[in-house]
């Protein structure tokens, strides 16, 4: 019977598709677990370092710091574009990009320049198709954000701003809202709103040392940091979420398919007994 | 009742030490620091060294490595924002170097990539020509 053996290696051949996806989608479950749990540990020390700028800021109204001071016009913008270095994970990459894309096509239109920055192997390839300038990039960042390898990366844009190079700073990545829902945003970094940092908690003001700027300009540099790196983190758990579902998926598919698949092996192995039968019967009434 | 102090110790990537203590040591910028309960509000640079916690109620001290980052004192809570990493202006213009100088090799060798891709482009396109040229002359 023609096709009974294709058939049977294509079932034998999804099912194996559907080992490696449903393992995928296990180790997402696990690596998603840590991830989150690393973003909500990452938290804490963004908001502690908030309210300790909030405070300074407050107490030294004189002492304006570039992060802090919006500029009228903007000729150029950064953009810290934040992806997954590695694929299969829905279309988390897609979405985050597509908004990027747009939003870069929209300062064009406007006439501004853009300098990006891309954290993470997806974003770097699509930017450089693009042929976007990459001032800073960093990839292979592992399951592990970690701080050493961005601080660099976040530096070259952090002075970019300071030198002024360019006049706005945003970040894009996905947030992290459950384990079904993520969400691309794209939001401000630098100038630094007043609102975002509140108000003082009372009229008393620390004793500084060395003095109250130095500590102010490195409390700031690393409240962008920690928030920089709080995106990684976020965009990290979004990742190993998407990719779960997407695997669940796509294992959910595969097994949809050998069914398929299944009943069609089934019926035509039927039609080829029933054949062979009717052709015995068929010989032996011809004797 | 002997008072306390609360003290926080957090990096970017994680919750070091959270706990009472009566009394602790850090390296501050300027010499090392020990901080009782009710020290008044005290903001100050760290330097690379341990922080020694002395916890309430006595057992034993507690000694943590901290690579530098912030130090914040109030009466009742001391937070020390930790780097995770041993940072130096020098050594951050160095690591800002080094990201500045990838970005650029990779644009590099993008952009030889590309012209390896444009150059392909042509050349499939034009054996298209040459072909579609030789069909032509068949037919006549």
């Amino acid at each position: 019977m023609p096709g009974t053996k294709e058939i049977r290696v294509k079932i034998r051949s999804v099912q194996n598709t559907r080992k490696i996806t449903k393992a995928m989608e296990m180790v997402a479950a696990s690596k998603m677990r840590r991830a989150q749990e690393r973003m909500r540990h990452a938290r804490p020390y963004g908001e502690k370092i908030r309210n300790v700028a909030a405070h300074i800021s407050h107490a030294n109204p004189e002492y304006r710091h570039p992060f802090l001071v919006s500029r009228d016009t903007v000729k150029r913008v950064g953009l810290i574009v934040i992806t997954t270095d590695k694929g299969l994970c829905g279309a988390l990459n897609t979405n985050l990009l597509r908004m990027a894309l747009n939003q870069y096509k929209a300062w064009q239109a406007e006439g501004e320049e853009i300098d990006v920055c891309a954290i993470g192997n997806k974003g770097f390839g699509f930017l450089q198709r693009l042929g976007a300038n990459i001032v800073s990039h960093a990839i292979q960042i592992g399951d592990r954000p970690q701080m050493e390898k961005l601080i660099g990366t976040i530096k070259v844009m952090l002075d970019g701003y300071t030198r002024d190079r360019f006049d706005r700073l945003l970040i894009g990545y996905t947030r992290f809202i459950n384990t079904m829902k993520q969400e691309p945003v794209i939001e401000q970094l630098l100038p630094l709103s007043g609102e975002l940092l509140g108000a003082p908690e009372g009229p008393w003001d620390y004793l500084y040392e060395p003095e109250a700027k130095t500590v102010l300009d490195q409390v700031l540099t690393r409240y962008i940091e920690a928030l920089v790196f709080q995106a990684v983190a976020e965009n990290m758990a979004s990742e190993q979420s998407a990719r779960m579902v997407a695997m669940k998926a796509a294992s959910d598919n595969a097994g949809t398919l050998i069914d398929e698949l299944t009943l069609v092996y089934n019926k035509n192995r039927q039609a080829g007994i029933t054949k062979e039968l009717s052709e015995i019967v068929g010989g032996a009434a011809a004797v | 009742m002997a008072s306390t102090i609360h003290i926080d110790v957090v990096s970017a990537e994680e919750s070091i030490y959270s706990g009472e203590a009566e009394f602790v040591v850090l390296p501050g910028e300027a010499g090392e620091l020990g901080i009782y309960p009710r020290h008044v509000p005290l903001i100050t640079r760290i330097k690379p060294g341990s922080v020694r916690i002395l916890p309430a109620g006595g057992g034993a001290e507690e000694l943590i490595f901290v690579a530098g980052g912030i130090l914040e004192v109030q009466p009742k809570v001391i937070t020390v924002l930790a780097d995770t990493a041993i940072r130096g202006h020098d050594l951050d213009e160095a690591k800002a170097n080094e990201a500045l100088r990838k970005a650029k090799e990779a644009m590099e060798k993008a952009q030889d990539k590309q012209e390896i891709a444009t150059l392909q482009a042509e050349f499939s396109s034009m054996a298209a020509q040459l072909a579609a040229i030789a069909k032509l002359r068949k037919k006549k």
